[in-house]
């Protein structure tokens, strides 16, 4: 009995050594020829192999002095001579001889026909070794890249072929595959009462496996999103449906945020992934808001977190593959070194791009992309100033912010909001009346001139406070081109009367005369009008006309 | 008062007259003025040229709302009675509508009648 035993284990019961390579097939013609035995786990720290690679030629085991496994199982296995085999230095197997058959022992002879044998073998064992490594890498790798190309294909089924556009705001998204790909999705979702969603989320795991949970995730929050309002209640209910089908050690992060784009108000609720940068006048801050991944444990209770993108504000959502991308020396780009590249001016494409290349200078050429890099950013324009919330200024307090649709008659809502929400402040009946008649008219001519009269394009209303100050902004989106200013034609009533001007065009000219400050502002695409009534003194908005 | 309503404008046929006294048609409106209101107020004026009153009285006590677009209407009311040589009264304004009338100079080309009509006039 006699057998060769590989030390490179999972090669050993590969396929036969490629047919062209002369020494594989001396390997193989070896190898068959002699029987082969039991295979004998041999650990790598034990004694024996370091005793073999030392000896000069076969080993009597019976006699073997070593506290060795496997010499015990060798002797078990009836083994009682080993030949070791090496190549250039190295152990790469042994040649394992039961009995003679004539049940002699192994002559001189023998054994230096065993060691001549192990000398001539041993390279031709390791050629074969090689290509079997070779050949079941080359396996591995297509294997792999098939994965990974299928992987690639679920993927990008799923990301949107097109980014909203929205009036105000600029967006951008970025995904970039790692060589594994992983589990990184984002979407938007445009949701019925004209707000959008904007999803980004992070499957543990890579392959085809992470895409398929992608897949399933994607389509859950798309279903949820067109029937639930509330991000939290929407990740709530993605949670209940992927713990009952989760894989094993599998888990997706995710946040969920639904924009008001003519206000830039957000509602956002996160399942455990990164929170988000917005990089305000201010500085760079983050939208807190934590919860557990999803998938991970039922009946999760998810928060949910409000807040105002203004006017030139951008925001970064972004997944693990940027901040744990490694330089070639192991240190982690991380948290501070994004939320310093994210103080950068640029906005949309030129953000992305100039994010990518801080990363790509902070790793090195060569770089190897460890995990997929998502990235969406979205800009609010600096002109925008739909939101009169977003307008308020430090010393400001607001009192009610609300959009009606651009119908004309709706004016007519709009004064009877702002009546009712400034009630409290107990202003004079006579200038709360003047109040009404400016707001009824600006809000007038913002849906006549802003919105075209259409009901799909709102007017924002804002009202806010200061000490000595009630300001009423009411915005719209130009889409009729510039309200009427100073250069407006002065209504005279005489000219009128003599069919020198028309009888119309008194708008404006009522609305100077009812409050004490009339300020317009455009805007990129969008224009406001201020109107500010002095909170200090009877009459103080009280003006005679000129 | 009501700023819901369409404009309603109803012609009193049979003219106010005092014995020496020219001859009054009144108006009686009730709603808001605003665009809408553009052919109940232009049938009403047709109306009264018919009844041959040198005086046309607007009252105004069922108004709630009027905006700039009902006041171009009052105007051009107030151009066509000028140019027919009737005068236009008004009654029934709230004291900020009296104010609009008056920054607007409508009061200069009526006459406001009725020295405190607030409580019973168009609230706005």
């Amino acid at each position: 009995m006699a057998f060769i035993h590989s030390l490179r284990r999972s090669l050993g019961r590969g396929s036969a050594p490629a047919e062209s390579q002369p020494d594989a097939e001396l390997a193989r013609q070896a190898v068959a020829a002699i029987a082969t035995g039991p295979e004998i786990d041999i650990a790598p720290t034990d004694p024996l192999l370091a005793y073999l690679a030392a000896a000069p030629g076969p080993v009597d085991l019976p006699s073997l002095d070593l506290d060795s496994q496997a010499v015990r199982d060798l002797r078990a296995a009836g083994v009682v001579l080993v030949v070791p085999l090496v190549s250039q230095g190295e152990l790469i197997g042994t040649l394992n001889l039961g009995p003679r058959l004539s049940e002699q022992e192994y002559s001189s002879d023998d054994r230096r026909l065993l060691t001549s044998l192990a000398a001539q073998a041993a390279p031709a064992v390791r050629v074969a070794q090689l290509v079997q490594e070779q050949a079941a890498e080359l396996r591995q790798r297509e294997r792999y890249e098939q994965e990974m190309s299928v992987a690639t294909l679920i993927q990008q089924q799923f990301l949107p072929r097109e980014l909203p556009k929205l009036t105000d705001w600029q967006i951008a998204a970025f995904y970039g595959p790692a060589r594994a790909v992983g589990g990184d999705f984002y979407d938007f979702i445009e949701l019925p009462d004209g707000r959008l969603a904007i999803v980004e989320g992070d499957v543990t795991d890579k392959g085809v496996p992470a895409a398929l949970v992608m897949a399933r995730t994607h389509s859950i929050l798309r279903g949820e999103a067109a029937r639930l309002v509330s991000p939290a209640k929407v990740l709530a209910r993605a949670n209940e449906l992927l713990v009952a089908e989760m894989p094993e050690r599998m888990f997706v992060t995710c946040l969920y945020v639904v924009l008001d784009p003519s206000t830039g108000h957000v509602v956002y609720a996160n399942a455990g992934h990164n929170l988000p940068y917005v990089r305000t006048a201010e500085g760079v801050v983050e939208f807190r808001a934590t919860g557990l991944p999803l998938g991970l444990m039922p009946d999760v209770v998810y928060e949910e977190y409000e807040g105002v993108i203004g006017p030139g504000d951008s925001v970064l959502i972004y997944s693990d593959g940027i901040v744990e991308a490694h330089d070639p020396t192991g240190d982690m780009y991380g948290f501070p070194r994004l939320r310093e590249a994210m103080s950068s001016v640029k906005a949309g494409n030129e953000l992305l791009d100039d994010l990518l290349e801080r990363l790509h200078a902070f790793t090195g050429r060569g770089w190897e992309q460890e995990d997929d890099i998502t990235m969406v950013t979205l800009r609010r324009s600096a002109g925008a100033s739909a939101s009169a919330y977003a307008e308020a200024t430090d010393d400001e307090t607001s009192i009610v912010d609300f959009e009606i649709p651009g119908k004309p008659g709706n004016e007519r809502i709009a004064m009877e909001r702002v009546a009712e929400a400034v009630a409290p402040l107990g202003i004079d009946p006579a200038r709360l009346e003047r109040l009404k008649t400016a707001v009824s008219e600006t809000t007038m001519n913002a849906i006549e001139y802003g919105s075209g009269g259409s009901e799909d394009v709102p007017v924002a209303i804002s009202v806010a406070r200061t000490e000595t100050e009630l300001r009423v902004r009411i915005t719209d989106k130009a889409l009729g081109g510039p309200i009427p200013g100073e250069d407006a034609e002065q209504p005279d009533l005489e000219a009128k009367l003599a069919g020198l001007q028309k009888p119309r065009g008194w708008g404006l000219f009522l609305t100077r005369n009812m409050v004490d400050r009339v300020d317009v502002t455009p805007g990129d695409g969008r224009q406001t009008v201020t109107l500010t009534l002095n909170l200090q003194g009877e009459g103080d908005g009280h003006h005679e006309p000129a | 008062m009501d700023i819901t309503s369409p404009l309603e404008a109803v012609v009193d046929t049979a003219p106010d007259t005092t014995p020496g006294a020219p001859a009054v048609a009144r108006i009686t409106l009730r709603g808001r003025i605003d665009r809408e209101g553009d052919d109940a107020l232009g049938a009403a004026y047709r109306e009264v040229t018919a009844l041959d009153a040198p005086i046309v009285h607007l009252d105004f006590g069922g108004v709630g709302y009027i905006n700039s677009t009902g006041i171009a209407l009052i105007v051009r009311l107030l151009a066509e009675a000028r140019r027919d040589h009737r005068e236009v009264r008004a009654s029934g304004l709230s004291e900020h509508y009296r104010e609009i009338f008056r920054i607007t100079r409508l009061s200069d080309f009526m006459t406001l009648v009725g020295d405190d009509t607030t409580s019973e006039g168009a609230t706005g």
